[in-house]
């Protein structure tokens, strides 16, 4: 059975719906950023929230939590890893994924459920997925609006690094080509803004969200 | 040595808060006023600032959407926030 890590910050507060995500396809360990240890995971997911109160910049100084060696160790030797929201802001500022995620065109917190299209399932969180496909999800943030550069962007998008777009006029936050997910070269890092672990279940309006943990799962059980 | 480090967003870099101050100052009578941008300003000490640009680049700046300078001020330079105990 698949045993995912989540990552707990000070400040994350979504750690329990991804470590309860994960528990609907495999084992779930909260694993605590000053621990220099993994438990031997099979994946990683780090998990939004306001990690160190999003002080500086979000994500800028979790990234330097004695875990996150650890999680960039693992992912440099392909291990899967998944940034959600405040996680994909501090695998971008880690260097781990391409670009940056500023704060929303509109200054607001935004909370509302988005469709995503899959633009690549060849990523270790989107195996499980076909490319073109539709993900309900919700997304929910302050600064979820992706940039890079347009050169950046440009090697980005034909690298194939592009994981998940906002369905046409659904960006929420003014992200740059509707990008709301990327993927780092060797497909094993993805972060998204939006939040799968909170669509896992019909009652809550979609269970789109697992179809994630289902890739890295499937890819974990191939190994 | 004291040192400020000013951070503002990379000019092309969309840059909302700037963008909603001055759509603010109008409607308090301030006409006329554009290209409003709201950066950060980072005080220090230090006994290396030969390092400060790393320590920019590292951690104070994400130099993918913002730039900043360095101000150096000697220590016989008087320092401009009262109340700390060090200097005391």
């Amino acid at each position: 059975m698949t045993r995912f890590g989540v990552i707990r910050f000070p400040g994350s507060c979504d750690e329990t719906d991804a470590a309860a995500a994960c528990e609907r396809i495999g084992e779930a360990e909260l694993l605590w950023h000053g621990d220099r240890d993994l438990k031997g995971v099979d994946a990683v997911v780090v998990p939004g929230g306001f990690s160190y109160g999003d002080y500086l910049r979000a994500g800028a100084i979790a990234r330097f939590a004695p875990v996150m060696e650890e999680v960039a160790a693992f992912a440099a030797d392909g291990g899967p890893v998944l940034g959600i929201c405040n996680g994909f802001q501090v695998l971008c500022e880690a260097g781990m994924l391409p670009g940056a995620l500023l704060p929303n065109e509109s200054l607001k917190f935004l909370c509302r459920q988005v469709d995503l299209i899959v633009e690549d399932d060849s990523s270790s969180w989107t195996a499980a997925c076909e490319r073109g496909e539709r993900l309900s999800i919700p997304v929910k943030n302050t600064s979820g609006r992706y940039f890079a550069p347009d050169g950046e962007l440009d090697r980005i998008e034909a690298a194939g690094q592009v994981a998940f777009r906002y369905a046409p006029g659904q960006n929420p936050n003014g992200s740059l080509r509707d990008v709301a997910g990327v993927r780092n070269e060797a497909g094993n890092v993805v972060g998204l803004m939006p939040h799968p672990e909170h669509a896992v279940d019909e009652l809550t309006g979609s269970a789109d969200g697992l179809r994630l943990f289902e890739s890295a799962a499937r890819l974990a059980t191939a190994a | 040595m004291l040192a400020r480090v000013l951070i503002r967003p990379k000019a092309g870099v969309v840059d909302p808060q700037g963008k909603a101050v001055e759509r603010a100052l109008p409607t308090l009578g301030f006409e006329g006023v554009e290209g409003v941008h709201v950066g950060r300003l980072v005080e220090l000490r230090t006994d290396d600032p030969d390092r400060l640009p790393e320590l920019c680049e590292k951690l104070l700046a994400n130099p993918l959407i913002e730039d900043y300078e360095i101000e150096l001020e000697g220590e016989e330079a008087p320092l401009s926030h009262g109340g700390d105990e060090e200097e005391a």
